[in-house]
């Protein structure tokens, strides 16, 4: 298993039938992901499509990240957590001067190290759309309204996703400081490639 | 008509245009920058001054117009529909609601709102192909469209996070965009992705020329997430010398 330190990025192609753990190693660990067809990275992660195909905003266990073709692009085989966002985004300098004020534009945030890892395999501004918020809580209440809110992960848990292309992964172990989705305190998680083992 | 002959092909194309009814200005305004009538499959495209006012009709109440919208002078600057809804702690748009870009900017505010929408389902794949051709004609590629977001045909988010169809927009039903920034405007009509084989009526677009939204204005600081955002857009604009 890869440490990724807190705060950094991290990016790998998943072969094909190959296996990514994330595992949210202290608790309550906000990462934020991307993936792209590594054969074509304009055939990339549609939010849009993944909540549409499996009509419910949230991710588990069973739920196909949908491309912007509608074509699977991983499937999550196991998830221990239970419960992932969809549709809270990452955090950039840029939204957290709206979300928390001017003064927060100089903090770290995900948008940046997508920018800095997705650099490194010809992807920039144009190719980063909405992502997963894997271990992140954004509930939705009847009357629309919705937050970051105190997590429901904890330390060991894990989330497996089975590549159904050569997928290319890029994460963001988030580094936000202002809300609780990192309990306030960003940490370190692990990530790890390997075979698929009883369907898992 | 004989069309044997170059001049008779001339003659007869030219017996063939047919004068449209216009579309009436709003009271108290002189001209419409941009009006056109969307037919369901179809799709349409305009750049738009900041302080443009554009209307949005669903004359039949089952068109549904998917929008995307651009920074006409950067246009790797779009619509980000998650910051829309984070930023603003609500997954529904209503009147004084803000679309957002990916620069913590306002891309427009909404004037009027009286219809359905939805920002999580993005458009179909019938939707996907109609912005893959406005876009091109933006200059832009496919890597340039994300999420979109729908008008006139609801969803809700149950607690469960289970999406629900919510009944279409009446006939005539409408909403409003005031642009915050010179934008370049997508929109296809076409069913809402969860209702893929819905038909789809005419969709009325009509755009005149207004006025962005000002500090004195209540909407600028209705809220502080919107006021940031105005206070962002405002600061942008400044810096190039066009504030």
């Amino acid at each position: 298993m890869i440490t990724v330190a807190a705060r950094s990025p991290w990016s790998a192609v998943v072969p094909r039938g190959k296996v990514l753990d994330i595992v949210d190693l202290e608790g309550n660990q906000a990462v934020d992901f991307l993936v792209y067809d590594a054969a074509d990275t304009a055939h990339r992660y549609s939010a849009a499509n993944t909540i549409t195909a499996q009509r419910n905003i949230f991710l588990t266990t069973g739920s196909v990240l949908r491309s912007n073709e509608d074509k699977p692009l991983m499937t999550v085989v196991d998830d221990t957590c239970g419960r992932h966002d969809t549709i809270g985004g990452a955090c950039s300098k840029e939204s957290n001067t709206l979300r928390y004020g001017h003064h927060t534009r100089h903090q770290h945030a995900c948008v940046e190290n997508f920018l800095a890892e997705g650099a490194k395999w010809g992807l920039g501004k144009r190719d980063l759309v909405s992502n997963v918020n894997w271990y992140m809580n954004v509930p939705v209440e009847q009357d629309g309204m919705l937050g970051i809110v105190d997590g429901i992960s904890a330390p060991g848990l894990r989330v497996s996703l089975r590549a159904e292309v050569d997928a290319l992964v890029l994460i963001s172990n988030c580094p936000q400081i202002n809300n609780p989705c990192n309990g306030f305190n960003p940490t370190p998680i692990g990530v790890d490639i390997r075979e698929i083992r009883d369907g898992r | 008509m004989s069309t044997s002959t170059t001049s008779g092909a001339r003659d007869h194309a030219r017996a063939q245009e047919v004068t449209e009814t216009p579309i009436a200005p709003p009271d108290g305004v002189d001209h419409l920058t941009w009006a056109d009538v969307v037919p369901g499959g179809g799709y349409t495209h305009k750049v738009l001054a900041r302080g443009s006012m554009l209307r949005l009709t669903d004359l039949s109440g089952d068109a549904c117009a998917h929008v995307l919208l651009y920074n006409a002078d950067q246009p790797w600057e779009r619509l980000n529909v998650a910051d829309t809804v984070k930023v603003q702690w609500n997954a529904y748009l209503g009147e004084g609601g803000l679309l957002l870009s990916d620069q913590g900017r306002a891309l427009a505010s909404i004037a009027s709102f009286d219809a359905q929408h939805d920002t999580l389902c993005g458009t179909s794949a019938a939707g996907r192909s109609l912005f893959t051709l406005a876009a091109a004609k933006n200059g832009l590629t496919p890597r340039d469209l994300p999420p979109s977001l729908s008008f006139f045909q609801g969803v809700h988010v149950e607690p469960n996070g289970d999406l629900t169809v919510v009944d279409s927009a009446r006939p005539g039903a409408s909403v409003t965009l005031r642009m915050e920034l010179p934008v370049i405007v997508l929109l296809a009509n076409v069913p809402h992705p969860l209702t893929p084989d819905a038909s789809t009526g005419p969709l009325e677009v009509a755009a005149w020329q207004g006025q962005a939204t000002r500090p004195a204005d209540p909407l600028w600081s209705s809220t502080p997430e919107g006021r940031r955002a105005f206070e962002n857009t405002f600061a942008y604009l400044d810096a190039k010398g066009q504030s």
